[in-house]
């Protein structure tokens, strides 16, 4: 049976209180709670692959033959980047990578295409990743209901810890959310409308076609995963699918927000975490249409419990010290710019020739004495011998702290620039920014995690690099 | 070693501009500024110049000096070396002297820094890496020179046991000393004292290096004119001769996880060499003197272990004690040195050697040094783990 054979999810550290924008504008609270902001230097990339991470822990990732990326918010219109996450991930390049965007149904869109290359046979372990960091006008309502996220899910045809059973999609022409081509904004057309005619008639269509499918009635569903906006759209819509409270699936709105494209799949991974074999799961998407599918739990649900997943993203967070820096980070208001020179422009050619290095974060480790070196160095700095190494993946390692700066000088978004001096569990050392991170905690002999960020968006290039930041 | 260069080149004339924000001065203007002064010392005509170096690490080529000073048809070398630039460029002319080809040559050192718009220091830096830039791309932590000068602060402060506020008060007793000698010298870029307190107090550029403990970002040129030894007395009565020239640059302290971030083995190394080749067994009793590249506080108080000064981990006592000021057992920065005098790149090795010429000539006014034998200046180019450090020492 083909169907979820590991689960990830990722939730920023941050969150920003909704009254807290409220009160700055001096408009109406849209409901209690707070939302997940993305730290200035992630992006809806940087998530996927963060919950991608989590995901594959404790998997081969030599086994995955696919990633799927699901997004509304894609760094780039036109380049691949389940590519760069591939390669951030390790994947190795004999795999099919897609993008799927332009929808709020992108991510249920990408999971029935993994199903389907799996049920194929032409792929075998196929990692979907959804993520979106969607921007809205200062102001506006859809600033304090937005969240940003990710949920990534390994599908693949064996050990499978909840099977497929069945899918039901519906395809809708409606224009309700949108953004044209150059638009930095999600638009809205009048609610009143896309509600009456749009989610409140084509979901419950959708949901009621794949139980008809199925012969079962909203009673025997365990968990009813499905989209919605906000916490009153949810609530009306649990009512009118005819399920009880105690099976609709949280939301996440208390703690997250909309996240777009990436809610459904959070919410299906925040009901794996607590599921148990022989429950049924329904997940509906919304966006232009609907997808709905019927998974079934079984018990080798049990062995995925490690994950940091929803419940422990959502346990470990840091209030954002204020609704400015929620602005600055969006690069949502002019900046001074440090006293700094221009920085050069990136050269892609120079960033393409050192991917193993930088992307995927090798490090060269002598074949003749050992030492692990970081950058990867032809010529090893202990014995000397030229060009016998292997390449060794930095990511896995533990790291701490060897020394560090609180640097003000630097051009930082959010200063001072933490920068430390890194020491490898398997040897060397390395030289890295530090993200996630309060300045009074940093200290000599700290544990730190890598996480795989953007350091700037320069003259249309997105350049990436990895961070350390404290374990969460 | 084949050779050494002890006793066979010698100094006769040097020149200097005053550092600082020279708004209204251009490359050019320094340039002969500093120049003219070192051929009158010399009491030489540009005429007899038969080689130039210049060291500069913003300009490029030969011409930069020989446009401005009219050097016509003569061969001149521009040198690169980080901030060792200026002590490269000097070391470079020296050797073409001691081998005989040149009997009177030229060194000018300059750097135009403060045309950038910056308070800090602008240098600009190659997209493809190599050398000095690991990393390809512009994909690299976030790195600034006090940033990076911090990290071994914090290093020092955590493997020696000072709480931030020891740590502080010993690197900010280095600046204060700095500032006491810099307000005795006119061709300073800052000439005021400074107390503990205004230091401890500074705003934080890098934790834990406040605006104290960062030199200044300056203009400057300075220039010197070399000769043969045994045609030295033919110029003045008082030239200085050159005693040790050494180089050491590093590749490999960056990527070792066995570097303790405490030291600059460069340093040491360049230390050992100089005192070899100039005979020195003793430098804490024989070296009279030091211009050592105190980029920033912390640089200063590692170099004087690093060149045996003070005893490993204890420089703490000799800072906190005075025996580095004026008065002291071994006077270092007399000048004001990089905090007060300032930094323009390719201008200091030549600049600390200016001190070093004037203060063995007893010409250094209020700041004289009595009766010193032998003079050290040390520079350190890049950045520490795996950076070129220049040691130079002079003397009668």
């Amino acid at each position: 049976m083909v169907g979820i054979t590991s689960y990830g999810a990722y939730i920023p550290l941050y969150r920003l209180p909704r009254s807290e924008i409220a009160k700055t504008w001096g408009v109406a609270a849209q409901g209690a709670g707070e939302r997940a902001v993305a730290n200035f230097d992630e992006d809806s990339l940087t998530m996927a692959v963060a919950a991608s991470m989590d995901c594959l822990k404790g998997r081969d990732r030599g086994k995955v033959d696919g990633l799927f990326l699901a997004t509304t918010t894609a760094p780039y219109v036109e380049k691949q980047v389940s590519t760069i996450g591939a390669t951030a991930l390790d994947l190795g390049r004999s795999i099919r990578t897609a993008d799927f965007t332009n929808s709020l149904r992108a991510a249920t869109a990408s999971l029935l295409s993994a199903i389907d290359a799996v049920k194929a046979g032409s792929l075998k372990n196929v990692l979907v990743a959804a993520a979106d960091s969607r921007q809205a006008q200062t102001q506006g309502g859809m600033e304090q209901t937005f969240g940003d996220g990710a949920a990534a899910l390994l599908i693949g045809d064996s050990d499978v810890a909840a099977t497929i059973e069945a899918s039901y999609s519906l395809s809708d022409e409606f224009t309700d959310v949108w953004r044209a081509y150059g638009d930095n904004f999600v638009r809205a057309w009048e609610e009143r409308f896309t509600i009456d005619e749009g989610y409140n008639r084509v979901l419950p269509e959708a949901v009621s076609g794949l139980l008809k499918k199925c012969g079962l009635s909203p009673q025997e569903i365990n968990k009813a995963v499905f989209y919605g906006s906000n916490e009153r759209r949810h609530k009306g819509m649990g009512k009118l699918l005819g399920f009880k409270p105690e099976q609709i699936q949280d939301g996440l709105f208390a703690g997250v927000g909309d996240t777009g494209a990436a809610l459904p799949l959070m919410m299906l991974v925040g009901a794996l975490e607590t599921s148990k074999a022989g429950d049924k799961i329904l997940v509906a998407s919304y966006g232009n249409g609907c997808d709905v599918l019927l998974l079934s739990v079984t018990d080798r649900i049990n062995q995925l419990r490690n994950r940091q997943g929803i419940k422990g993203h959502l346990a470990s967070k840091k209030p954002l010290a204020s609704y400015q820096k929620y602005l600055t980070w969006r690069g949502l208001v002019p900046v001074a710019p440090a006293s700094r020179p221009d920085r050069d422009a990136t050269s892609i050619t120079a960033v393409w020739r050192e991917r193993a290095q930088n992307i995927a974060l090798y490090s060269s480790k002598c074949k003749s004495c050992g030492a692990q070196q970081y950058p990867i160095q032809r010529v090893c700095v202990k014995c000397h011998v030229k060009d016998n190494y292997e390449l060794v993946r930095l990511v896995d390692q533990k790291v701490k702290i060897f020394t560090f700066t609180q640097d003000n000088l630097a051009a930082s978004v959010d200063p001072p620039a933490v920068v430390a001096v890194v020491e490898f569990e398997g040897g060397g050392r390395g030289y890295f920014d530090m993200t996630d991170r309060d300045p009074q905690e940093v200290k000599v002999g700290m544990p730190v995690e890598f996480t795989f960020r953007k350091l700037y968006f320069d003259r249309g290039v997105h350049n990436y690099y990895w961070k350390v930041m404290p374990p969460r | 070693m084949a050779g050494s260069i002890k006793d066979r080149v010698a100094i006769i004339g040097m020149g200097c501009t005053k550092f600082g924000e020279r708004w209204d001065a251009s490359c050019n203007d320094m340039i002969i500024e500093a120049a003219y002064e070192a051929y009158e010392d010399a009491g030489i005509d540009p005429k007899d110049i038969e080689a130039g170096w210049v060291g500069t690490l913003g300009g490029t080529t030969g011409m930069t000096i020989s446009k401005p000073l009219k050097l016509q048809y003569i061969p001149i070398t521009r040198c690169e070396n980080g901030c060792a630039t200026g002590s490269d460029a000097f070391r470079n002319a020296a050797y073409a002297v001691a081998a005989g080809i040149y009997d009177i040559v030229l060194v000018v050192g300059y750097e135009k820094l403060k045309d950038s718009g910056f308070s800090g220091l602008a240098i600009p830096t190659s997209g493809s890496g190599g050398g000095l830039n690991d990393f390809a791309g512009g994909v690299q932590a976030t790195t600034t020179a006090p940033g990076m000068f911090a990290t071994m602060a914090t290093k020092y402060f955590e493997r020696y046991g000072l709480s931030p506020e020891e740590g502080k008060r010993m690197i900010g007793m280095v600046s204060v000393k700095s500032h006491a000698n810099g307000a005795l010298n006119p061709k300073c870029h800052f000439q005021n004292e400074v107390t503990i307190e205004q230091v401890m107090k500074a705003p934080i550029i890098s934790w834990p290096l406040g605006l104290f403990d960062c030199c200044g970002v300056s203009d400057g040129a300075a220039a010197a004119i070399l000769v043969r030894a045994d045609r030295a007395k033919e110029f003045r009565k008082d030239p200085i001769y050159v005693k040790a020239l050494q180089i050491s640059t590093g590749g490999e302290n960056r990527f070792r996880d066995d570097y303790d971030y405490t030291h600059v083995e460069e340093i040491y190394r360049s230390g050992i060499a100089a005192y070899k080749e100039a005979g020195v067994t003793n430098p804490r009793e024989e070296i009279g003197m030091a211009e050592v590249h105190d980029c920033f506080s912390i640089t200063e108080a590692i170099f004087m272990e690093d060149l045996q000064f003070s005893p490993r981990g204890r420089v703490r006592e000799d800072i906190e004690n005075g025996f580095f000021t004026l008065e002291g057992g071994l006077p270092v920065q007399p000048d004001g040195g990089l905090k007060c005098f300032g930094h323009p790149i390719g201008a200091s090795g030549v600049r600390m050697l200016y001190e070093m010429y004037k203060q063995l000539q007893g010409k250094a006014g209020q700041r004289q040094i009595k009766n010193p034998k032998l003079g050290l200046t040390s520079n350190l180019g890049g950045e520490p783990p795996g950076c070129c450090v220049s040691t130079i020492i002079v003397g009668h």
